[in-house]
């Protein structure tokens, strides 16, 4: 386990960006170019803290299910109370870990967040404040990768919304108090849901406490995976009980709203369209994945017989959000709304490839949270380059940009490409593999979910038609090309794209082990819960 | 050197040529046009070097294999990974030279074409990527990377298309394009992903001796053919074929040399390749779909061809004919044949594209000098152009000569297989539309074509004025013209010029042995080799016939004009406009696929914003209605007191019945006063409770008491939330501790 000054290295890219809040609470208000570095300085030491644990990450150890398969493991007994009134002894643990599901999600939100911070650069409202908020997000998301405790997950869950809460609602557009409103009575609405699964698995869970030798209750999300950590005669105890399942839709719901899978996704183009920039690049590069990371970190492993009885449902659901997410992007006129509106197709397959409960389709889902992050994250910075400049994103009101502004059609033509799923672009990869898998789980949900492919290059090239083809309108005649830190954010995710979509491998490699294990999880036990029954 | 490492050279140095282009070509003197067409060349030599190589030698390929993706232990399966690779075979090899060849000569003639264009550089470079795309397809050994290649082609043929996209046309035909090909496209992943369901790998050979060996995809013949026909949806697509054909067409938006390269001679003969690639897994059904779609568009193809007055359009719809008339060739089993008449055809369209744009080159000039903003491509502005570009013409000619199927052209040797296949098809199948149809067409083909040649080289030129400022075009551009034209007699394929039986092409290509199981199997090789022999004979009298004839309808239509033209289209002039008018399938396509889409669209968007996100809002009305009260005041309740009032009271009624009616059935009380009274009591307190909460109790009371008794968590961010009043967020964390206790409570 690698360590710096007495603590492991996912609690310093934890809170190393806390520690960057009190660094700027401490700066004059006035100091702006002070609070901007300090933020970039505190987010490039996390990159270079999740390039350290890219490097030192060990490709062969599973995970999931297995404390000795985490790496970089933290366990410290958080809160220990004993023998409280009416419900015994209370343990939460301080409890991090990482494995293949989670290093890419560590990695992104790094990347991300440090991003983020470039794209911050222009705001000029109490920017203390601003960034003070921005880092505590940062933490908060990155406490969600990395903590196996449910309590803390929950916990660092619940910290990430409140800063969200108000950097649309202060720093947003037009009708930013009714965004972040929405989107945070929403989420509240979903995370509830998934505290009442905490609490019913906290109570059906109980192990064997070393030291007193007697049987306690434990947040320890592996040993809520092992079936045989329930307690006889606990609500979740068995196999494919009505209690199961109910656990396993609140859990699901609380995810749903988070990524967004449709009907609950209408928060997500009102967050989009009044959040700066830079905090649509962090909800849709980073937040998004929460939901579908805690599907995957939570509810199939720990109910492996819910997940395999609703597979099909949970397909479907993916279907709906790749078309649906695509039909109605295409009736948009609104740039980022469009875009938010293909976060939500895309997020469809991420739901498809999971649902396929296999390996390929597995891997597809994870790549695909991964490589939506970075083009999304183009996507959106896109976006913003345009309407700092001309302070509308209406598609019918732009033309002829390429002529205009070369570099950053450019980097447009990337981004753009990625999004449609071209091959030799990241997007691709991870769409194909989710396809593929999906196909030999349930294959005419999967058939008929490839029309999203045509789908979205209509869209895609019919935005990329009305903005940066034909003629340009008089007015934008002396929009200025893309600038030298517009390009810093954006360049390096360019890359990410081209690397991973001509060799996946190092990516692909880092989540082989845990994927497998997963698919063993859900496979074996789930199967199991159907013999049962 | 091994052939296999050449090859790589020959896919790689194109796209050098266009990493170095894009990222430093502006700054390279002549924009870097040289560079291009010096790399392009270097991989024209070194393909010629693999060719010959190659042919005379063994059969197998040569072969690269790598791990690409590796999924690690995967359970119920094992280890598995995603290999990659590439393989040269002669198929290959023949295919690589027609690349390399055509994009060479393209690369040449461009820099005079393309003098002086506003994204000259960038034009050299999108050649580039378009050729290493296309090598990728040509070279690879599995599906995985020829879907890979097949996409990027797509890419290469939109930017090429869109290259003018300042114009409107341009870039709705570029759109067009990526999205009807994509159509197709998804018809081929569906046909990947069924192979991989069974066989967990992409490359060709591996499945192919699966298959051989007994096992057919998902356990069904009937998946097998439907794998072979969605494969071959991506042919559809890329090659242009019925019903898919609309954006070949509008894509001669694009440059004219694009036109050649992409939208004639190589990328279109993509689907050909492909067809041919996945030849052995097709079952007899699979192929008999694809014959009949290759010979109904070189039908409608056709006769779309003969009404059209753009010279590209009239090229381009004799290109969708020829394609159709090559898938078919391949349908039919007529392996050798079909992709003959691909590597044939690709010499002698590529020359009438270019010989167009060179026509094109000196009309858009004399056009430029006299003022004149008429059209350039249009047939009837042109006329004698053959007596002032006298290159132009023979070359035309030979490739019109070629394409028409005359004797001792490389067009009658592949042509005359091809219609021997198809009668050999008929006869042992029965199915005797198809050859019908493929004679029909060649005497369709020779009139459309030299009703083309005598409109514009023949006769005097449309306007006077404008002749003498017509001119010959640079050498940049003849050179290619008069390669095409030399390479598009027989000798170089064939030394008998009367059938290429027993040339180097057809020893180097013999028809792959099915893989698919003997019941679902198309006629054998030798017993269809044995039929198309003795259609030999017949297939040149009748095709020498039908060209003929086609030649002098024209020959007596536009040179003698005894027959008048104008005349036979104004005694059918509902045919004459159903063909003009390309069958009217954009407009079918426009009203139907098109409108439909976007009517939904429009109908789901409205359906998100008041329905889906009308429930959310509405939920958030009520609940703040409900809790706040009906103050018109406050400017975040949008539910007026009046409606609030009613509506409250109709609930509580509903809910109180449904109680009551509930407590009636679990209990199994028979009616009486029991009910009644629990219904009344409910109505009561229901509606008390509205309207002491629509008064504001429920918030000024409950709420803020909550709020103030726990006002620590309220100076928490009480700096911030100084600014949102109205959000009230502390409630609804008070809200959540309190569920949390309650439920703590209840479940442990």
């Amino acid at each position: 386990m690698m360590q710096f000054l007495g603590l492991g290295i996912l609690t310093w890219i934890t809170f190393l960006p806390v520690a960057g809040m009190a660094v700027v609470l401490l700066l004059g208000k006035d100091n702006k170019q002070a609070i901007r570095w300090t933020a970039a300085v505190f987010t490039g030491i996390q990159v270079v803290i999740a390039a350290l644990i890219y490097m030192g990450f060990d490709r062969g150890m599973s995970g999931i299910n297995t404390m000795a398969g985490f790496q970089y493991v933290e366990k410290v007994s958080w809160i220990d109370i004993r023998s409280f009134s009416w419900f015994g002894n209370l343990k939460i643990e301080y409890f991090l870990g990482i494995d293949g599901l989670s290093v890419l999600m560590v990695i992104l939100t790094a990347l991300i967040s440090f991003i983020a911070v470039f794209a911050s650069w222009g705001i000029e409202k109490s920017l203390k404040g601003y960034f003070a908020l921005l880092l505590l997000l940062d933490a908060g998301m990155m406490g969600v990768f990395v903590s196996l405790d449910f309590f803390l997950f929950y916990v660092f869950w619940e910290i990430m919304l409140l800063p969200m809460y108000f950097l649309i609602g202060i720093w947003g557009g037009p009708r930013r108090e009714y965004a972040a409103i929405k989107f945070f009575l929403y989420t509240l609405l979903g995370s509830v849901r998934m505290l009442l699964a905490v609490i019913a698995l906290y109570f059906s869970v109980s192990v064997l406490d070393p030291a007193t030798g007697e049987k306690v209750h434990t947040f320890n999300m592996i040993a809520m995976m092992n079936p045989a950590n329930f307690e006889p005669g606990s609500l979740l105890e068995g196999v494919g009980t009505t209690w199961r399942y109910m656990a396993f839709i609140a859990l699901f719901i609380g995810f749903a709203i988070k990524v967004p899978i449709f009907p609950f996704h209408t928060w997500l183009p009102d967050a989009h369209v009044e959040a700066p920039t830079a905090i649509s690049v962090i909800l849709a590069g980073v937040l998004l994945k929460m939901g579908t990371y805690g599907i995957l970190r939570v509810s199939f492993p720990m109910f492996p017989d819910a997940a395999v009885a609703y597979q099909i449902p949970l397909a479907i659901l993916g279907f709906v959000n790749i078309v649906y997410g695509a039909l109605v992007a295409m009736a948009q006129t609104d740039f980022k709304k469009l875009i938010a509106y293909s976060s939500i197709s895309h997020m469809g397959v991420v739901i498809l490839g999971m649902a396929a409960l296999n390996t390929q389709g597995m891997t597809g889902a994870i790549l695909q949270m991964f490589n939506h992050g970075t083009i999304t994250a183009m996507l959106f910075l896109i976006v913003g380059v345009i309407y700092d400049r001309a302070h509308t994103r209406g598609l019918n009101e732009f033309g002829g940009l390429m002529n205009q502004m070369p570099r950053y059609s450019a980097v447009m033509v990337i981004a753009f490409f990625a999004a449609l799923g071209l091959p030799g672009l990241s997007g691709f990869i991870s769409e194909a593999f989710s396809f593929i898998g999906a196909f030999q789980a349930f294959r005419w949900i999967a058939i008929a979910s490839t029309i999203g492919i045509v789908l979205t290059a209509a869209y895609m090239l019919w935005t990329l038609q009305r903005v940066f083809l034909g003629t340009l309108p008089e007015k934008w005649k002396d929009l200025p090309d893309i600038n030298g830190r517009e390009l810093f954010m954006l360049v390096p995710l360019a890359v990410i794209v081209i690397i991973l979509g001509v060799y996946p491998a190092p990516a692909i490699d880092l989540m082989s082990s845990a994927v497998n294990t997963l698919v063993d999880i859900v496979n074996a036990q789930g199967a199991m819960a159907l013999i049962g029954q | 050197m091994p052939v296999i490492d050449i090859s790589l050279a020959v896919l790689l140095l194109p796209l050098a040529s266009f990493t170095i282009l894009i990222f430093v070509g502006k700054r390279l003197p002549r924009g870097g046009d040289w560079l291009g067409l010096t790399l392009l060349t270097a991989c024209l030599g070194l393909s010629f070097a693999v060719l010959y190589q190659r042919v005379g030698g063994p059969l197998a390929a040569d072969v690269l294999r790598f791990n690409w993706v590796d999924f690690g232990d995967v359970p119920l399966i094992g280890h598995l990974q995603v290999q990659l690779g590439f393989a040269v075979d002669n198929l290959a090899a023949i295919m690589m030279v027609v690349v390399c060849l055509v994009s060479t000569l393209v690369h040449l003639f461009s820099i005079g074409y393309m003098h002086g264009d506003v994204r000259y550089t960038r034009y050299f470079a999108y050649l580039g990527i378009f050729t290493f795309s296309m090598l990728m397809i040509v070279l690879t050994d599995n599906f995985f990377l020829m879907y890979v290649g097949w996409e990027l082609v797509g890419l290469s043929s939109y930017l090429l298309i869109g290259h003018w996209y300042e114009k409107k046309s341009a870039s709705d035909a570029a759109k067009k394009a990526f999205i009807v090909n994509r159509i197709g496209d998804i018809g081929m992943f569906t046909g990947i992903m069924i192979l991989y369901f069974t066989f967990r790998t992409f490359t060709f050979d591996d499945i192919f001796a699966m298959m051989a060996a007994g096992t057919v995809p998902m356990g069904s013949e009937a998946w097998l053919t439907a794998a072979g026909v969605l494969i071959f949806c991506g042919a559809v697509g890329k090659s242009a074929q019925f019903p898919l054909h609309v954006w070949l067409p509008d894509a001669m938006e694009g440059p004219t040399p694009v036109s050649a390269l992409i939208h004639a001679a190589t990328m279109v003969a993509a689907g050909v390749f492909l067809v041919a690639r996945t030849f052995p897994m097709m079952t007899a059904d699979a192929l008999t779909v694809i014959a009949y779609v290759g010979a109904v568009t070189a039908f409608v193809a056709a006769t779309i061809a003969i009404a059209q007055n753009d010279i590209k359009k009239v090229l381009a719809y004799s290109t969708v004919s020829q394609l159709g008339y090559m898938v078919m060739g391949l349908g039919v089993g007529a392996y050798t044949a079909g992709f003959f008449h691909l590597s044939t055809h690709a010499m002698f369209k590529a020359g009438l594209f270019l010989g167009s744009g060179s026509v094109i080159h000196a009309m858009h000039h004399a056009m430029h000098e006299t003022h004149d903003h008429g059209d350039p491509q249009d047939v009837r502005n042109m006329g004698g152009m053959k007596k002032v570009m006298p290159v132009t013409f023979l070359t035309f000619l030979m490739f019109t000569l070629a394409i028409s199927g005359v004797p001792f052209t490389s067009g009658f040797l592949s042509k005359d297989e091809l219609l021997a296949g198809s009668l050999a098809f008929g006869q042992t199948t029965g199915h005797y539309l198809i050859p019908v149809i493929g004679f029909l067409v060649a005497g369709l083909t020779a009139f459309y074509m030299f009703r083309l040649v005598f409109l514009t080289f023949f006769g005097d030129h449309a306007e006077a004025g404008r002749a003498e400022h017509l001119r010959e075009s640079p050498a940049s551009m003849k050179i290619p013209l008069i390669v095409f034209a030399v390479l598009s007699f027989f000798v170089f394929w064939s030394f008998n010029p009367f059938g290429s039986a027993g040339s180097w092409f057809a020893d180097a290509l013999p028809r792959p042995e099915s893989v698919v199981p003997a019941t679902v199997r198309a006629a054998d090789a030798a017993e269809f080799a044995e039929a198309m022999h003795h259609a030999h004979v017949p297939t040149i009298v009748l095709s020498l016939l039908f060209a003929g004839l086609g030649i002098l309808i024209a020959f007596l239509t536009y040179r003698k004009k005894s027959i008048n033209a104008d005349a036979v289209a104004a005694k059918f002039p509902g045919v004459h406009r159903f063909l003009l008018n390309k069958w009217y399938i954009d407009e079918l396509y426009d009203a139907t696929a098109v409108g439909w889409t976007l009517a939904t669209t429009r109908v789901l968007n409205w359906i998100d914003a008041n329905i889906i996100d009308g429930l959310v809002n509405g939920t958030a009305s009520w609940t703040r209605a409900i809790v706040f009260g009906y103050d018109e005041h406050r400017k975040d309740t949008a539910i007026s007191a009046r409606f609030f009032l009613v509506t409250g009271l109709v609930v509580a009624v509903l809910t109180a019945w449904w109680a009551g009616e509930w407590v009636f059935s679990l209990e199994n009380v028979p009616g009486g006063w029991f009910g009644a009274g629990v219904f009344t009591m409910l109505v009561g307190v229901l509606t008390l409770f509205f309207f002491w909460s629509g008064a504001g109790g429920f918030d000024r009371y409950v709420v803020d008491g909550m709020v103030n008794g726990t006002a620590y968590l309220s100076g928490f961010f009480g700096l911030l939330l100084r600014k949102f009043q109205s959000g009230r967020v502390q409630t609804y964390i008070i809200f959540v501790l309190m569920g949390v206790m309650v439920i703590f409570y209840l479940i442990r």
